[in-house]
């Protein structure tokens, strides 16, 4: 499974900011609340996070040494 | 479309002012709307207005002479930007681009002095509002210059990666952190280490691959956090 942003939706305020700075459309507003659809097209820019005014998204990296890349949790 | 006086209201500047002195505010504001990714304001132009955003996000960022970029900050529905080169007559101290479809509303200089005259209790309001800026720019300017953020930023990583890098259990209990979250370990701004780990890459130290921070340089690394100085 691809990695997503994570969405805190209790802190979300519904502004809308993150829907459209995603140039992928994966974030929707759905009654005010986000969620996340089609992360397939996630290209994990932060974007999103960047723009949030309440902290109601994240993007974290997972930080590994180029010769451990294959022990990695996906893909 | 009219610029509304209950849009106006919810701009920190004219905080205190009643709707009739607001409606008489209305007629020295224009609009503008700005698509998603447009340029706003570019960096040593001439300035004109101080916007309002209304609507949307906008980033504000200064640009090296190599093309690097530094975010100075993200401003949101009822911030200005743009003021300070207005009150002191200079040129855009910065460049502005619109993150999201943007509605601003702007002021002329000439306008914003007559607004100030007639409204002098405005004046409060915009030493608030710049104090607050300068108080931002200051601990960038201090992070930016004095404190080898990209230095300590190697460091963290390292030690994520070594530290963490073998935690037992399932893979995927590797633990994970957000620009923000190194920020606050560094001591600094998450637009601080956002320009931090693109210097990191174009110097080949490591490869930002979607969620995953991948050190491809270790040696690099190390040398730059101090790590085994001495020994390679
Ligand atoms: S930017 Fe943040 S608060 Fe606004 S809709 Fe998106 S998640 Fe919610
Ligand atoms: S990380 Fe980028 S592409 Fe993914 S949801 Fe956020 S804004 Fe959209």
């Amino acid at each position: 499974m691809l990695v997503k942003p994570i969405l805190d939706e209790a802190l979300c305020n519904g502004c809308g900011l993150c829907v459209d700075v995603c140039r992928c459309g994966a974030l929707v507003l759905v009654k005010k609340i986000i969620k996340i659809i089609e992360a397939e097209d996630c290209g994990y820019c932060t974007q999103c996070e960047l723009v949030c005014p309440t902290g109601a998204i994240q993007c974290p990296f997972e930080i590994v040494i180029e010769e451990t890349i294959e022990i990695g949790p996906e893909e | 479309m009219a610029i509304e006086v209950a849009l106006l209201k919810s701009i920190p500047y004219f905080l205190g002012l009643s709707t009739a002195e607001l409606e008489a505010i209305r007629k020295y504001v224009f609009e503008q709307a700005v698509g998603k990714n447009d340029m706003i304001l570019m960096e040593g132009d001439p300035a004109n207005a101080v916007y309002f955003v209304v609507s949307g996000a906008v980033k504000v960022f200064k640009t090296s002479v190599e093309g690097k970029e530094q975010i100075l900050c993200i401003l949101r529905p009822g911030e200005s930007f743009n003021d300070v080169a207005v009150f002191d007559g200079g040129p855009n101290p910065a460049s502005a681009i619109a993150m999201t479809p943007v509605l601003l509303y702007g002021i002329n200089r000439a306008n914003v002095e007559t607004i100030l005259r007639d409204y002098p209790n405005l004046a409060a309001n915009v030493i608030r509002i710049l104090s607050k800026k300068v108080r931002h720019f200051v601990s960038l300017v201090e992070d930016l210059s004095f404190r080898h953020v990209t230095d300590r930023l190697a460091k963290l990583l390292l030690e994520y990666a070594t530290d963490h890098g073998t935690v037992a259990g399932e893979p995927g209990a590797r633990p994970r952190l957000t620009q923000q979250e190194m920020a606050a370990v560094v001591g600094t701004a998450r637009e601080v280490v956002g320009r931090s780990l693109k210097a990191l890459e174009e110097e080949g130290a490591i490869r930002m691959d979607r969620h995953r921070i991948v050190i491809v340089n270790k040696k690099r690394l190390e040398q730059m956090s101090g790590v085994g100085a001495g020994s390679g």
